[in-house]
């Protein structure tokens, strides 16, 4: 058993997209529990990933397959795992905020969370407060994050909270940001909950913030 | 507009001071959030204008245009889908009336896509070589001196992008880099691997610019001294910027610290210098009087 769950993690690490889904479903043929497997393989195997990228050894590329391949191996798990009930991690909206159209840091940071077994509602570039604030009502998520990449546009994160705040939602989601011009200081200056630098840390973050 | 050939300067090595931030600057003059500076080029053009003339002023040898999400896939996601060349051209012009009297030239500014290449993202190459030449087309048509590729982090995207611009214009190319992992772009890449493809590619200068610290730019600088014997373009950050308690955005990094980095940059060997993010018009001012004193 402990074997196989190796090997998915290893997979996953690799990026190895074609292999994976293969060994998870050999795992759960083996009779491993989907929650081991979620766990103890495809989890696991991301979070090494997000820890070689913070320590300079992965890049974009390298987080970017190794998403791929947990998302395919993902697809064989899922039912298995809905069927056990088991939880998400918790359920976070992401998007890049108004006038900015970037999107490659904010996939990562998506792709990353549900690396970690979080729910992710996309909703993609240049979202507008409104559409935080109605995402926030319609989906009950208990985190938002809000990515940007020009200095332009990071004051429309401070639009966003301002609009959360306005809608009497504040307080009930935890806002997180980044993105390159993104700093601690700026983000507690905008009464964000908190900064991530990459994609990794933000999924740390994350989960300390619904700790 | 320079009176004789750029590219003859270039290659005897004259030094350039070049211009400071122009995001940030807007923002400082108003530009509400969730507005493209390029939407200002058109709406709003006396503000970039007076930022251009700022620099022009300061000492600015080499002024850009405001125009690094100009390009027709970017802007085709905003309202200004059907306005690409009319950006860019306005832009342009906003640089010739600020750089007017004086012995400055003109750079178009083009920066990345920002969505990335298959397999990692939805678009093909071919996107990105029509997506940049009809860009650079509007640019070398609309009057610039020279074309600047930069806060470039792919190693794939900058060579379609030398390629598609080349298919369109002879103009000196600048070929600048973002290295904000440090000494690694995003992707990965590295300040020699850069400097090596894109010397090859028959790029006329390589750069860096945005990036993260002073220190790691420096040290970027180093290495793509170590890589090619093209001129360098050197264009850091004024470092991360945070909120006064005035509301606005500031930079920490001094003009004056900025100076005193200058003839460390010289000495490696950079021919371009000017600032990237977080910069005023002071921080080239006091580029400016650091070289004519070096």
């Amino acid at each position: 058993m402990a074997d196989l769950l190796n090997e998915i993690k290893e997979a996953v690490i690799d990026g190895l997209q074609k292999v994976v889904p293969g060994k998870v479903q050999a795992a759960l043929d083996a009779g491993i529990d989907p929650e081991t497997i979620l766990n103890e393989a495809m989890i696991k195997g991301m979070s090494e990933v997000g820890q070689l990228f913070e320590d300079g050894e992965f890049f974009v590329p390298e987080m970017l397959v190794a998403a791929r391949a947990m998302a395919s191996g993902m697809e064989i798990l899922k039912p298995r795992l809905i069927q056990a009930d088991v939880k998400s991690a918790g359920k976070v909206i992401i998007g890049t905020v108004q006038g900015d159209l970037h999107d490659i840091g904010k996939n990562l940071v998506g792709m990353m969370l549900e690396g970690a077994a979080f729910e992710v509602v996309d909703l993609g570039a240049d979202v507008s407060p409104e559409k935080f604030v109605e995402a926030v009502k319609e989906n009950g998520a208990q985190i938002v994050a809000l990515s940007a990449l020009l200095t332009t546009t990071m004051p429309s994160m401070k639009a966003t909270i301002e609009a959360l705040e306005t809608a009497g939602l504040r307080d009930k989601v935890k806002v997180m940001v980044g993105g390159a011009p993104l700093s601690d200081q700026y983000a507690k200056e905008i009464h964000a909950d908190g900064y991530s630098p990459d994609a990794n840390r933000a999924v740390a973050l994350a989960k300390s913030l619904i700790a | 507009m320079a009176g004789k050939p750029l590219i003859d300067d270039i290659k005897n090595g004259k030094i350039f001071i070049l211009d400071g931030a122009l995001g940030t600057n807007m923002q400082l003059n108003g530009l509400p959030a969730g507005k493209l500076n390029e939407e200002w080029v058109l709406e709003k053009p006396e503000i970039p204008l007076k930022i251009h003339s700022d620099f022009a002023e300061a000492g600015s040898d080499i002024l850009l245009t405001m125009t690094f999400c100009a390009n027709p896939i970017h802007l085709s996601d905003t309202p200004f889908a059907q306005r690409t060349k009319e950006i860019n051209y306005k832009a342009v012009d906003l640089v010739k009336e600020a750089a007017k009297g004086k012995n400055i030239s003109i750079a178009g500014s083009l920066g990345p896509i920002g969505k990335l290449m298959a397999p990692y993202g939805p678009l093909e190459p071919n996107d990105f070589y029509t997506s940049f030449a009809e860009q650079a087309k509007y640019l070398t048509e609309a009057g610039v001196d020279l074309l600047v590729l930069e806060t470039f982090y792919s190693i794939e995207e900058g060579t379609e992008a030398l390629k598609g611009i080349r298919s369109v214009s002879d103009l000196p190319l600048v070929v600048s880099f973002s290295f904000d992992r440090g000494t690694r772009t995003m992707m990965g890449a590295k300040p020699s691997t850069v400097a090596q493809t894109f010397t090859d590619l028959g790029a006329d200068v390589i750069g860096i610019n945005c990036g993260k610290g002073l220190d790691e730019n420096t040290e970027c600088l180093k290495m793509m001294r170590d890589a090619t014997t093209l001129p360098l373009w050197f264009k850091p950050n004024a470092g991360k910027p945070e909120i006064g308690s005035d509301g606005k955005t500031h930079y920490h990094v001094t003009p004056e610290e900025i100076a005193s980095r200058v003839p460390d940059w010289l000495a490696i060997g950079a021919q371009f210098i000017g600032c990237c993010c977080g910069s005023t018009a002071a921080h080239i001012h006091a580029i400016a009087s650091r070289i004519k004193t070096a």
